[in-house]
Order: structure tokens, then C-alpha cells, then sequence
């Protein structure tokens, strides 16, 4: 598996997950898991995301997610999952 | 098996406490690269950096963007370059000056000269040259070493130190004496540490090796933030709590550099770095503590439990720690001290106290420009003897800025931030200077 967490956020709107989802499912991405939140005030969507047959790789991933981020006025970040394992699991 | 709190915490930290990896440095062994001319070996160091930290960059921003955690600075540090070449080292220093600048990294340590015990012909001859150099490279950084605990204080090589930064920060009077802000002077320092101005490759080092400096003053202040009031075992706690976080985002991109290059890892150091970015200060840790302001009573035991409790929380996140491995209290890169120094309640007998008990010593502090050499020596004496008897590192790096005096302001820019002119003791110890010699090593036992 190669794990990575997708943020988005920004103001609340319809069809967030759908439209990244849609073309995370054109890339070959699988989801594993889903969550919303507010932070600080933001609508905050968090989806974990599996890259291991992905036709691309995280920061290719990311550069296609940003003219989504930029449509829905929202901010989308590509992260390793790997950064949140090693700070919060011994 | 998404642990919303735990990911909204890594994000809080990034995007609004300023977490950062504060550098990447890969350390080059320049050894084998002494030749029989000067010209020759200036050569072989160039090609050296050149072709070893040709990735360097381009692999930290990838690291960057994958894991989405900002690498502020990409740095070299090379072998003490007095230890290799007898000959005139400037064009040495040009060199690895336009090295640092085709490889893209932010700045090149180890125009260096290790000098505790004795000078060599060689080490002479490169801080004689160190204000030339430090007026006409723009990335290169020096260091010297004049003390040690085994080996005492070179009160010879602490006498010419004061004369050389004095001279430094003449020649580079146009921008701020910035000259001297490239320039540090130690006691007891350290073969790996990747900060600068002091990082250079010590001689027990490897061919190469990838050594990390992490950061986040703003994200220890935050966690405090929740504990307001609380007694001092649960603000040791939290502080534990969150370097241990921090390590372990540090252990991670150093492993992750160290096999995308292809080059070992060394160490990650354990230092709290501000910058001068609103909430990346370590006086505001301080302050967060329940002082009114940094430099009042209190600061010192504030500062020493913190040092130690970063320390205790870093230490299992590691594979190696090493490096400085401390809080850093740099006045001009961080608002608190900034604020402190400008409204008068830090002062330089306060900082030096506070380098008893952190790492590194007094730096990046602006003196007046009236400030002799023989007082320059006076303070690179006192801070070499705390680091001496303590068996620690300390460092000066004061900047005697030029045609400036108590309450102006010097700017470098940058990360090295801007400082206001802090006023020195006028009480003269040119007599104590002017008697050279060595301050004998220190006894190790009967401790008080």
C-alpha cells in the first residue's frame, strides 16, 4: 500500500467528494476511508487514499487535484500517510 | 482507522505553529581532496560538493511535497578546510563559495580552524583570512573552535578572534557588518552539528552523511497554550510530549533523504530554532511559562527546564541524536528576544547566564560598532569558560555593527532577521586579554 491523506478546505459546498473522488477513481486511487470535520473554523475534509495503482505518483496526484481545490475555492494538500504514523504512533 | 484528532493535530502544527524541518545538511569529507597547490585542491573541493550535493535540493523539495511538511533550508558543511591545505586558503573558500551556489543550497559551513589547544601554520593563515572571506563569498560560513574541556581555553587564539570579527564587520560596514552574522566563534564544538554558522564535518565523520536540524518553538508554545496554570511536572510533560512529535517527523525525512541519496545517516539534532516569523519564538515559550517578558527573573530556570525536557521527549524519537541538541536564543531571529532586547529587558549579562544552561551560546547579537576588540575577547572568554567547566558547547556570534550604538537597528534579512544594538560593559579588560597564553583544562571531579 501507499498510503496518503488527502485534505480539503476551505468554505462547505456541494459536490466536494464527489468531484474528488471522480477523478481520484480516473487516476486508479483507491479510498479507504473517509472523515469531516471543522478546523479552526474550516470545513475540513480528510480522506485516506491508496496510491499503489495509481497511474501517478503523490505530487502528481496533487497537481491534479489542484485546479479542483481552485474551482471549488478550497485548499487540496497530498500528504504521505507515513508523516502521521511516525509522530503519533510509537 | 482515520484518527481524526491526531491528524488535525500534524495539521495545526504545519500550517498554523510553524513546525518545520529546519534543515538537511549533508556533510562532505574533504580530506582527500588536499593537492600540492592551492589552485589543485580548490579544483578537487569544487568538483567534490559539486558532484556529491548535486541532488541535495531537488531531493529535499521532493521530500517537501510528499510528506507536505516545509524543509526551510538545504545546507552543506565540509571537513575543517585549514586541515586541508598549508597554502593560502582563500581560493579554497571561493570555491566552495560557487559550489554552495551551483548545487542551490542556502549556505556552505567549514571555512573553519580548530584551534583549542594550538594554531597550525594553516590554521593561522585562514582567520587571517577570515574577513576578506567573509566580505567577498556570499554563502560560505566559519567557525572556529578556541576552547575545549580537555584542552582549556587558547587565550592566543580568543585575543585574535576579537581582533578578526572586529575587522569583519568593518570590511562588510555597507550591509550591517552582515560579515559577522557568518561568523562563529566556539568552545567544545561539535563534529555534526547541521546548523549554521558552525556546521562543519569533524574528522571522526564519514566520507559523506546527512545530519537534520528540526525545529518548532511555535508548536511547544501552542501545547503550553492548553496547560495555562498547570504546576511545572505537566508543563515538562507537554513539552516532552511535543518534541517527541517533532523528532519524529525529523527521524522521518532524515531516513528518507539518507536512502533517496544513497548517503548514511547521521544524526537529527534536537534544537528548538526560531525564526523571526510571528509565534516562532522561543521567548515566547518562555513568556508562555508565566514570565511578563524574556530576560526577567525566572528566564533561567524556564530555559533550562525546557532545554531538558526537549531533550528527554527527542531523545526516543531518534534512531541518533547529536548535533547542538538544544534551545537556541538567537536574538535577532526571534520576535520575543527582538521585543525583550528593544524595550530593555534583556541584556547581554542575562543571555550569557541563559547559555549556561541551553544551547548554544550568544548569538547573532548586535554590539555597538564602537565595541574594542580587546572586550570582544573578554565576551568570547566568559562564554568559552561556561561551556568549558560545563562540559557543553557555547558560541559567540556578535556583530560589532559598524558606525551603529545602543538603540539603533541592524537588518541581515531573511531568517537572520534584524536585531536592535545591544549596549556592552565599558569596563576595560584589554590587560587580561593582552596576557595570551592557555586557561589550563579544567578538573572534572570535586563538582560545585
Amino acid at each position: 500500500m501507499k498510503k496518503a491523506l488527502i485534505s480539503v478546505t476551505g468554505l462547505d459546498t456541494t459536490g466536494i467528494i464527489a468531484r474528488v473522488a471522480t477523478r481520484l477513481y480516473e487516476m486508479n486511487i483507491n479510498i479507504l476511508d473517509i472523515s469531516q470535520t471543522i478546523l479552526s473554523g474550516c470545513f475540513t475534509m480528510m480522506m485516506v487514499v491508496d496510491l499503489a495503482n495509481a497511474d501517478r505518483d503523490y505530487a502528481g496526484v496533487a497537481e491534479e487535484l489542484k485546479p479542483i481545490g481552485d474551482a471549488l475555492g478550497m485548499e487540496i494538500h497530498v500528504q504521505r500517510m507515513d508523516i502521521f504514523d511516525a509522530m503519533h504512533r510509537i | 482507522m482515520i484518527n481524526t484528532q491526531d491528524i488535525i493535530q500534524t495539521m495545526q502544527m504545519i500550517r498554523e505553529d510553524h513546525l518545520d524541518i529546519r534543515t538537511i545538511t549533508l556533510g562532505i569529507n574533504l580530506l582527500d581532496c588536499a593537492a600540492e597547490s592551492a589552485a589543485r585542491t580548490a579544483q578537487n573541493v569544487y568538483d567534490r560538493v559539486a558532484s556529491t550535493a548535486e541532488n541535495l535540493v531537488r531531493t529535499g523539495e521532493s521530500i517537501e511535497k510528499e510528506f507536505g511538511i516545509p524543509i526551510v533550508n538545504k545546507r552543506v558543511a565540509v571537513t575543517p578546510v585549514s586541515m586541508i591545505t598549508r597554502e593560502d586558503p582563500v581560493p579554497i573558500a571561493f570555491a566552495l563559495d560557487r559550489a554552495a551556489k551551483a548545487v542551490g543550497v542556502n549556505f556552505l559551513g567549514g571555512y573553519t580552524a580548530l584551534m583549542q589547544k594550538g594554531a597550525t601554520r594553516a590554521d593561522e593563515r585562514l582567520i587571517r583570512s577570515i574577513p576578506q572571506v567573509m566580505n567577498e563569498t556570499d554563502l560560505l560560513c566559519s567557525s572556529v573552535n578556541i576552547g575545549s574541556t580537555r584542552a582549556g581555553i587558547n587565550m592566543n587564539a580568543v585575543a585574535e578572534m576579537g581582533q578578526i570579527i572586529r575587522q569583519t564587520a568593518e570590511l562588510t560596514a555597507d550591509r550591517d557588518s552582515l560579515g559577522c552574522a557568518k561568523l562563529v566563534v566556539f568552545a567544545n564544538a561539535v563534529e555534526d552539528n547541521p546548523f549554521m554558522a558552525g556546521a562543519f564535518v569533524g574528522p571522526g565523520e564519514p566520507e559523506a552523511v546527512i545530519n537534520v536540524g528540526v525545529s518548532g518553538p511555535g508548536v511547544v508554545k501552542a501545547a503550553l497554550e492548553q496547560v495555562r496554570g498547570e504546576p511545572f511536572d505537566v508543563v515538562a510533560e507537554t513539552i516532552k510530549r511535543t518534541a517527541f512529535k517533532i523528532t519524529r517527523v525529523g527521524q522521518l525525512v532524515a531516513r528518507e533523504a539518507s536512502e533517496r541519496l544513497g548517503i548514511p545517516f547521521g544524526i537529527v539534532d534536537l534544537s528548538l530554532a526560531p525564526t523571526p516569523a510571528r509565534g516562532d519564538s522561543v521567548a515566547q515559550i518562555l513568556e508562555e511559562m508565566g514570565l511578563e517578558s524574556v530576560g526577567g527573573p525566572g528566564t533561567t530556570a524556564a530555559l533550562a527546564l525546557l532545554n531538558d525536557a526537549v531533550k528527554k521527549g527527542g531523545v526516543m524519537a531518534s534512531n541518533h541524536v547529536g548535533g547542538l541538541s538544544g534551545a537556541f536564543i538567537p536574538v535577532s531571529e526571534d520576535a520575543g528576544m527582538i521585543r525583550a532586547a528593544e524595550q530593555g529587558k534583556l541584556s547581554l549579562e542575562k543571555l550569557e547566564a541563559m547559555t549556561a544552561v541551553c544551547s548554544v551560546g550568544l548569538d547573532m547579537i548586535a554590539i555597538p560598532g564602537d565595541t574594542d576588540a580587546a572586550t570582544i575577547s573578554g565576551i568570547i572568554a566568559d562564554e568559552a569558560a561556561i561551556g568549558m567547566i560545563n562540559q557543553k558547547t557555547t558560541a559567540v556570534r556578535v556583530i560589532p555593527a559598524a558606525g551603529k550604538k545602543p538603540g539603533d537597528t541592524v537588518s541581515f534579512g531573511g531568517l537572520l532577521g534584524y536585531a536592535p544594538v545591544m549596549p556592552v560593559s565599558r569596563v576595560s579588560c584589554e590587560a587580561f586579554i593582552a596576557r595570551g597564553g592557555r586557561i589550563p583544562a579544567p578538573l572534572n571531579s570535586l563538582k560545585n
